[in-house]
């Protein structure tokens, strides 16, 4: 076989593969995209403690969510929409530039607000979403997720025993200064409104939630003061 | 598998396909005799669902995979061929990636990386270069299922037990009744972890050893 042959070969066959891969993620894009929306609403669901399918996430999510807003540090309201904000991108830039989502439940009655996380584990990030009461304090519901933390470990974040611990717990504290939650090596302290369990074999992990629910539930400071004052 | 083969024709299994089929499930397992493919088992074998889907997902590859390669056998390059089967391994591989994100999206993440280390699995690469690059499709086909059904149970049966001893579920429902429990039966957190993998292999190598006295190496 003469180097032409082997060429012709190499060269017809990268072409052959690329027109078959690229035909079959342009026709599953719309599929996978879907799937990524689904999976977005059933976490954001899953923060303020509404269990959703991936068949009924849709209906829950328009039912639940009555206002999906961005704001910037300074709480101002700025165009655009939340549900496309990405916040991998958004962490990047500086503060005073991030657009930062907030979506507002109406849940028997009461007013919550669920604010998305983004945060570095030990392997790759981890993301969630903290949905706080109308008192704009006490968190009502959170749910982490993560790209490649270790099974049986660092994975255990996006566990409901890790998540449920949240509820309940304080983002500000009876004076109204900032305390957001920390995830304790070991146990937390009995009675302690701003410390969670962390997990035995996973602090780095745990680390990077206590870093994410600081850095991520800090730039949203402002809007805080200004919901409340309003 | 079984149900898949039977709608083709009976003449096709004579005993020497069919010994291609089988040969590679027990006297020629790719995991426990020739020890090949061993991260991977290592590293999706926390859940039975993930070992599930992966196991599919490695029949699939190889099926294709040396059917292709055993088609374009007297086309291939020998110079080239290595790179050949390697770009139609990970062209498979990113199908195969793209279908569970669209359809299985849940099992899509569980699996996150490990779908595409499918492409270094060495149980694949080896086939196609010791069968299907020298024999027809069929056989191709028959040699790469097999082997591929040969890590599959391997696979099943190392995320059976990880599963069950070690977070008391098997396909994610609870199987360890809450009694056992409360009598002070724990999970063993061992199990989860990847060593314990590897020593659930051995484990099977062992037995399978025991069963099968002729794999012994007496040398």
């Amino acid at each position: 076989m003469t180097n032409r042959y082997v060429f012709l070969y190499a060269s017809a066959m990268v072409i052959i593969v690329a027109l078959v891969l690229a035909s079959a993620a342009t026709l599953l894009r719309p599929l996978q995209e879907r799937n990524m929306r689904i999976e977005k609403m059933q976490n954001i669901l899953a923060a303020i403690n509404i269990p959703a399918s991936r068949a009924e996430a849709e209906t829950l999510f328009n039912r639940y969510i009555t206002t999906t807003k961005i704001v910037n540090h300074l709480g101002e309201e700025v165009e655009g929409d939340a549900f496309e904000v990405e916040l991998q991108d958004e962490n990047r830039k500086e503060v005073s530039e991030r657009q930062l989502p907030v979506y507002i439940a109406e849940l028997d009655g009461e007013t919550l607000y669920i604010l998305p996380l983004r945060g570095n584990g030990l392997w790759g990030p981890i993301w969630g979403y903290v949905g706080l009461k109308s008192d704009l304090a006490t968190i009502a519901g959170a749910n982490f997720d993560h790209a490649s933390e270790t099974p049986g470990l660092g994975a255990e974040i996006s566990d409901a025993p890790f998540q449920e611990q949240f509820a309940g717990k304080r983002i500000f504290d009876q004076q109204g200064n900032f305390r957001p939650v920390r995830v304790v090596k070991g146990r937390a302290p009995e009675g302690d409104d701003h410390a969670v369990d962390g997990i035995s074999g996973g602090t780095i992990t745990s680390n990077g939630v206590t870093n994410m629910l600081r850095d991520g539930l800090e730039v949203y400071k402002s809007y805080f003061e200004k919901m409340k004052t309003s | 598998m079984s149900d898949n083969t039977n709608q083709k024709k009976e003449a096709l299994f004579s005993p020497k396909s069919m010994k291609l089929l089988a040969n590679p499930m027990g006297k020629d397992n790719p995991i426990t005799v020739q020890v090949l493919g061993i991260c991977s088992v290592l590293a999706i074998t926390v859940q039975l669902r993930t070992s599930l889907v992966m196991a599919i997902s490695v029949v699939v590859v190889m099926g294709f995979a040396n059917v292709i390669i055993s088609l374009l056998r007297k086309t291939i390059p020998p110079r080239i061929r290595i790179i050949v089967m390697l770009t139609v391994i990970a062209s498979l591989v990113i199908l195969v990636d793209q279908v569970l994100k669209a359809f299985v999206y849940d099992v899509s993440r569980q699996l996150s990386v490990f779908v595409g280390l499918i492409i270094t699995n060495c149980i694949i690469m080896g086939r196609l270069e010791a069968f299907a690059l020298s024999n027809k499709p069929w056989p191709s086909f028959l040699d790469g299922v097999g082997n591929a059904a040969g890590y599959a149970w391997v696979l099943l049966a190392v995320g059976f037990f990880r599963e069950l001893l070690g977070s008391g579920t098997l396909m994610g429902y609870q199987v360890i009744p809450n009694i056992l429990y409360e009598l002070g039966y724990e999970n063993n957190g061992f199990m989860i972890l990847p060593p314990m993998a590897l020593i659930t292999v051995g484990i099977i190598i062992w037995i399978h050893r025991y069963r099968d006295r002729d794999l012994i190496d007496i040398s």
